[in-house]
């Protein structure tokens, strides 16, 4: 049985099994907010070790300015190119097929190395309330792994049901927490006056605020995720750009809130090193129902991300099979469960094997490079997408207001990104940067012969502008 | 335009590949955790004085260290850890060189493959 898919193949081609129409707005809620909640929980702090607190805060609005921009332009474009892979699919009709190659590896890298991150927060949480001497996070990284690869492997439905929930819970303690210490009271729990004076502020001036650019991503990271359920929904035109833009108000807020209490509650040198910012504060409430709340919600939230991050990385590596981009033995769909499983099975040792050699914020930062260079490569293709298919000739399931400048901010953002990153970081991006040009030679040069030319342009679309 | 047909390729050719791309992830990921290249440029400046006012610590951020179960000796290498930020121009120039060659060679070299694509869609009509 030929189990390579083609979402738009037809009839005829019985043999073939497709992903499943099975999700609503409420899935591609759960899919984005739930892989990017856990930056709540852990990660966004780092940006107050870069900068200091007011950096963290600084960062927190303006990178959501740059996901909204991401938020807006992906809501466009993949309303219209709805099919799994996201922006490797997009990338695909609208750049090139080299462009579509590095991209889904972008997402692969990216994702995967989020769920890494997501296993060792899981597995550290748990050692630290444990407080057993000697116990180690591996059997606990490695169950979550697996458990969760099993989940996606079992079907895409159940997979974000699990999210939806699990994403809920977590978001609803951030809420609880913060109404819990009195926001509009500061002196009692709150003592943000004491802990961000003029003289920590920004301890290392404007440069910290620029480099806290790095960690502030975090805040948001992977949002854009949602796109990677376009070929398993079923009105990608509704459902993608309400359930992105809800996740996106969402974050929002969570991420105001979560600063507002944390650096009300704690000095930024230590929730700038912290694993568990949320959870530390809840402990400093001296509430066991709040410290419990939170280190349950801290493993929620990193278990719904990992969830949503193997199902994504999964379907990126899975459209690169299905194209020929990579072998096609990673194009086979479950005949019964009807998920990418052998691109499940195949990323899963990967990511084992990185939880156990490389520390949290290593891993973060290897997912961050691949999120920025996504993101640099979002902001042209807008522009390449509305210059070959203006508006008005073809058929778009959403159209984006204030075009270029979405574009424009989100590219300027990138570079300041990439410039933080640089600030302490700037070997390991050197270093990513060079593989992806070596891995684009070998593409570009032996690889892409196994592509079949006109195959790789499936969308009902007049031919481009300009060729 | 002529319809291009790719070879078929074989099981041990797709073998080959993904032995390719798996060891292409573990040296980009792996290697520069192993080289050190990984992880943030800190060092710790050291005080003679462990006290919290001698680590820039109010009252009110000495009693949440020691309600998080710190004291000055014990908060100093979180306190005194610190970013260097010292702007190396050389690198910062190899940096923007890298990732603007990168670029540019993806979408000059997409553009080509992509002009064949497109040929081969529409041309067929």
């Amino acid at each position: 049985m030929t189990i390579a898919l083609e979402p738009a193949a037809p009839a005829a081609q019985g043999d073939r099994v497709s992903l499943l129409r099975v999700l609503g707005p409420a899935h591609v809620w759960a899919l984005g907010v739930g892989i990017v909640l856990v930056g709540e929980f852990t990660g966004w702090n780092f940006s107050a070790d870069k900068g200091g607190a007011l950096a963290a805060l600084i960062v927190c609005w303006v990178v959501g300015l740059l996901y909204t921009s991401v938020a807006m332009i992906d809501s466009e474009v993949t309303s219209t190119v709805a099919a799994a892979g996201g922006q490797y699919a997009q990338a695909k009709h609208i750049v090139g097929p080299l462009m579509a190659f590095n991209v889904a590896l972008f997402l692969v890298f990216a994702y995967t190395m989020l769920e890494v991150s997501d296993a060792i927060l899981l597995g550290d949480t748990i050692v630290a309330k444990a407080g057993v001497e000697g116990l180690t996070h591996n059997s606990f990284i490695a169950a979550t792994i697996v458990v969760l690869a099993w989940l996606n492997y079992r079907g895409v439905l159940m997979t974000l049901n699990v999210n939806f929930v699990i994403t809920a819970v977590a978001y609803i303690s951030i809420v609880i927490l913060f109404f819990s210490v009195s926001p509009w009271t500061q002196g009692a729990v709150l003592k943000l006056n004491e802990l961000v004076t003029p003289g920590n502020a920004l301890p290392y001036g404007w440069i910290g605020v620029i480099a806290a650019f790095q960690f502030g991503i975090w805040y948001y990271l992977g949002i854009e995720g949602t796109t990677q359920a376009a070929e398993e929904v079923r009105s990608p035109a509704r459902s993608l750009p309400y359930g992105t833009m809800a996740g996106m108000i969402t974050l929002l807020i969570a991420a105001a809130m979560t600063w507002y209490v944390c650096a009300s509650m704690m000095p930024w040198e230590y929730l700038g090193i912290t694993y568990y910012p949320l959870w530390d504060a809840g402990k400093l409430t001296g509430s066991p129902l709040l410290e419990n709340l939170l280190f349950v919600a801290t493993l929620l939230a990193a278990m719904a991300s990992a969830n949503g991050c193997i199902n994504d990385a999964a379907r990126a590596w899975f459209s690169l099979g299905r194209d020929r981009y990579l072998p096609t033995w990673f194009s086979a769909v479950h005949p019964r469960y009807r998920t990418p499983y052998r691109s499940i099975l195949f990323l899963l040792p990967i990511a084992l094997a990185f939880a156990f050699i490389a520390d949290l914020n290593q891993a973060i930062t290897f997912s961050i490079l691949s999120g920025v260079l996504q993101y640099t490569f979002m902001s042209i293709n807008i522009i390449m997408f509305r210059k070959k298919w203006p508006l008005g000739s073809i058929r778009r399931g959403y159209t984006h207001p204030f075009h270029p400048i979405p574009a424009i901010v989100l590219f300027c953002l990138c570079v300041v990104t990439f410039f933080a990153i640089f600030l302490g970081f700037g070997s390991q991006l050197i270093a990513m940067v060079a593989f992806y040009f070596l891995i684009s030679l070998w593409f570009h040069f032996y690889r892409y012969k196994f592509v079949r030319r006109g195959d790789q342009f499936t969308m009902p679309w007049p031919k481009p502008q300009g060729y | 335009m002529s319809r291009y047909t790719p070879p078929e390729q074989s099981k041990a050719g797709q073998v080959f590949d993904i032995a390719v791309v798996v060891v292409a992830i573990f040296v980009a990921l792996w290697l520069p955790l192993k080289l050190g290249l990984a992880g943030a440029a800190k060092s710790i400046d050291a005080l003679d004085a462990k006290t919290w006012e001698a680590l820039g610590q109010n009252p009110t951020m000495a009693s949440i260290w020691e309600k998080l179960g710190y004291t000055p000796e014990t908060a100093h290498d979180i306190i005194q850890n610190r970013f260097h930020y010292v702007i190396d121009w050389p690198t910062l120039i190899i940096m923007a060189a890298v990732l603007i060659g990168y670029f540019i060679f993806l979408f000059r070299a997409s553009d080509r493959e992509y002009r064949d694509v497109i040929n081969e869609k529409f041309d067929d009509k």
